[in-house]
């Protein structure tokens, strides 16, 4: 009795004390986010203002704001998104449903070392093949840039997302006579859907902060840019150019570019998450 | 396959499988639905069915009972092919429905899917609503030609499945919130709604609590009207309840299949009366 009395203490102890630790760690985690975050907020709020959202980058002293930097950015991802995302999320299906073969071996080797590539070398790589036969830098060339580093992320996540929808539901299609095909395209997809959006909202999150492979490609621009031919500014560019000049007052503005950037992460999240909710 | 350490080896049958039921199903009155021949069945080397010949006729029930691993389920997969989704599977001998075998070279395996439904062990509803469940395989086969005959065909589906009364007013919501015994027979009005000619049943009932396991089976005495049902069981009372033939699978053989009342009452083999009163398995 005496025994089993102190292995019951023994074993509430460490639960007690195992508990307590992930908690901690748990906690941890969340605590230098949110660091982040609040010292982001704290740094950037003060230089926000309706003419730094809006007005094109101007001389020290002169205020000025990241209005075509925001442009550019929203340009970049979205040209990026529409390049990348298809390719990955198909390459991700066609792993995860026909990819058992030696081909498909080789695809999730490759993807997975594209992922683990340096994105600056993506940036020097669409240097060579867009920027300098054309002559020019231009957002088409920075969007395919941060188009590469999408695809081999939304192409994993696809397919890991895929391979959780449970084996006894494409079963339950190809019974009543639906052809592979189908089985994806109808059943399997749309019970992978939110995970899927949730894979393309992680490679769209991943690439809207990259600074490097922009650096060659959509290079940057004082002006507000609507064409794909053209350089064009970008946030983190922008940011990334502030930050290292040797003013205050530019420092501010990177500071609350930063904050804006985040923000803007955000929301695409929330829209994307309301959309692709689960509905069933 | 059942090691075979935990089962005492019974002498095996004298004459053989085939001789018999040949003999026995030439003597039925009704031409057979699905006619088996030789049937061999491999995952990989390891051969899951021996030589198993059967005939099923049409509009019976027939009830498919061994210990587990007997190789009853792999062989219920083989009537619509769908051992053919796992890799490294093959197939030897003949399955004819209507005379046609469905092993040829040629066989359209998705019409054959059609007209050979299936129900399987543990219920698996789309995460789409009760409606489109039911109208899935309406859709993909082009069924219905219009809004109308959809939903006429929907819900004479669910009528016969006996699950209309339940769903009848929240057909859009998700077919994941109803229980596992309504899922379940939305499962099989999704089978009913294509119309197919034989169902598959994989131990339908054996995730279900009685009450459940009763609307099963009542709706599969009813279902026997129109199909030809083949269904795979672990309980030997629901086979007695339901079949009107049994089929005892051993090691991957056929011992013995007859009448159920025959295979219950006074089976010819010792093998099978050992199972039924449960010596072994």
């Amino acid at each position: 009795m005496a025994s089993a009395a102190r292995q019951n203490s023994r074993r509430l102890l460490t639960n007690r004390v195992m508990t307590t630790l992930t908690a901690a760690c748990a906690f941890l985690a969340v605590v230098v986010l949110l660091l982040i975050l609040s010292y982001i907020a704290y740094r950037g709020i003060t230089a926000i203002n309706w003419q730094f959202l809006t007005d094109t980058p101007k001389p020290v002293g002169e205020g000025g704001g990241i209005g075509n930097a925001i442009v550019g950015s929203f340009l970049l991802i979205s040209l990026a998104s529409v390049i990348g995302l298809p390719i990955g999320i198909a390459a991700g299906v066609y792993l995860a449903e026909f990819g058992a073969g030696w081909f498909g071996h080789i695809v999730r080797f490759v993807t997975d070392t594209l992922t683990g590539v340096p994105s600056i070398i993506v940036g020097v790589f669409v240097y060579a093949i867009i920027v300098l036969p054309q002559k020019h830098f231009s957002t088409l060339a920075g969007a395919v840039a941060l188009a590469l580093i999408m695809i081999p992320i939304a192409a994993r996540t696809t397919e890991e997302m895929i391979r959780l929808v449970p084996l006894s539901l494409r079963e339950g299609a190809l019974a009543l006579g639906a052809p592979q095909w189908k089985v994806t395209l109808g059943v399997v997809i749309p019970a992978a859907a939110s995970g899927i959006a949730t894979g393309a909202m992680l490679a769209v999150a991943r690439v809207s902060g990259e600074t490097a492979p922009l650096l060659f490609t959509a290079f940057g621009s004082r002006f507000f840019n609507w064409y794909l031919d053209k350089p064009t500014a970008s946030m983190p560019v922008q940011i990334y150019n502030y930050a290292i000049s040797p003013y205050d007052e530019w420092h501010a503005q990177a500071w609350a570019a930063t904050l804006v950037l985040m923000t803007l992460i955000l929301i695409i999240n929330i829209i994307v998450r309301f959309f692709t909710r689960k509905k069933f | 396959m059942s090691s075979p350490i935990t089962m005492p080896k019974p002498p095996m049958p004298e004459t053989s499988v085939r001789e018999q039921t040949d003999v026995r199903e030439r003597a039925l009155p009704s031409p057979a639905k699905i006619s088996v021949r030789g049937l061999n069945f491999f995952y990989g080397r390891t051969q899951a069915l021996s030589n198993i010949s059967l005939e099923i006729s049409e509009r019976v029930v027939m009830a498919l009972i061994g210990p587990s691993g007997c190789g009853k389920s792999t062989f219920l997969r083989t009537l619509n092919r769908m051992n053919d989704t796992i890799p490294g599977t093959r197939a030897q001998g003949r399955v004819e429905l209507d005379g046609q075998n469905i092993y040829e070279p040629n066989t359209d395996v998705v019409d054959l899917r059609r007209r050979v439904g299936m129900v399987f062990q543990k219920s698996n509803p789309f995460p789409k609503s009760i409606f489109d469940n039911v109208a899935y395989g309406l859709r993909i086969n082009r069924l219905a030609a219009s809004k109308a005959e959809m939903h006429e065909r929907v819900e004479k589906a669910l009528t016969d499945a006996a699950l209309w009364p339940e769903v009848k007013d929240r057909l859009k919501s998700s077919a994941l919130g109803l229980s596992g015994g309504q899922q379940q027979r939305l499962c099989i009005a999704r089978a009913l709604a294509v119309r197919p000619e034989v169902i598959l049943m994989d131990e339908p009932a054996s995730a279900l609590d009685p009450i459940a396991t009763q609307k099963i089976e009542e709706l599969i005495v009813e279902l026997k009207k129109d199909y030809t049902i083949v269904i795979v069981t672990h309980n030997m009372q629901q086979a007695a309840r339901v079949s009107d033939r049994t089929a005892f699978f051993w090691l991957g053989k056929l011992v013995e299949v007859n009448s159920t009342e025959k295979i219950f009452t006074a089976p010819d083999q010792r093998l099978t009366e050992d199972y039924i009163t449960g010596r072994f398995g």
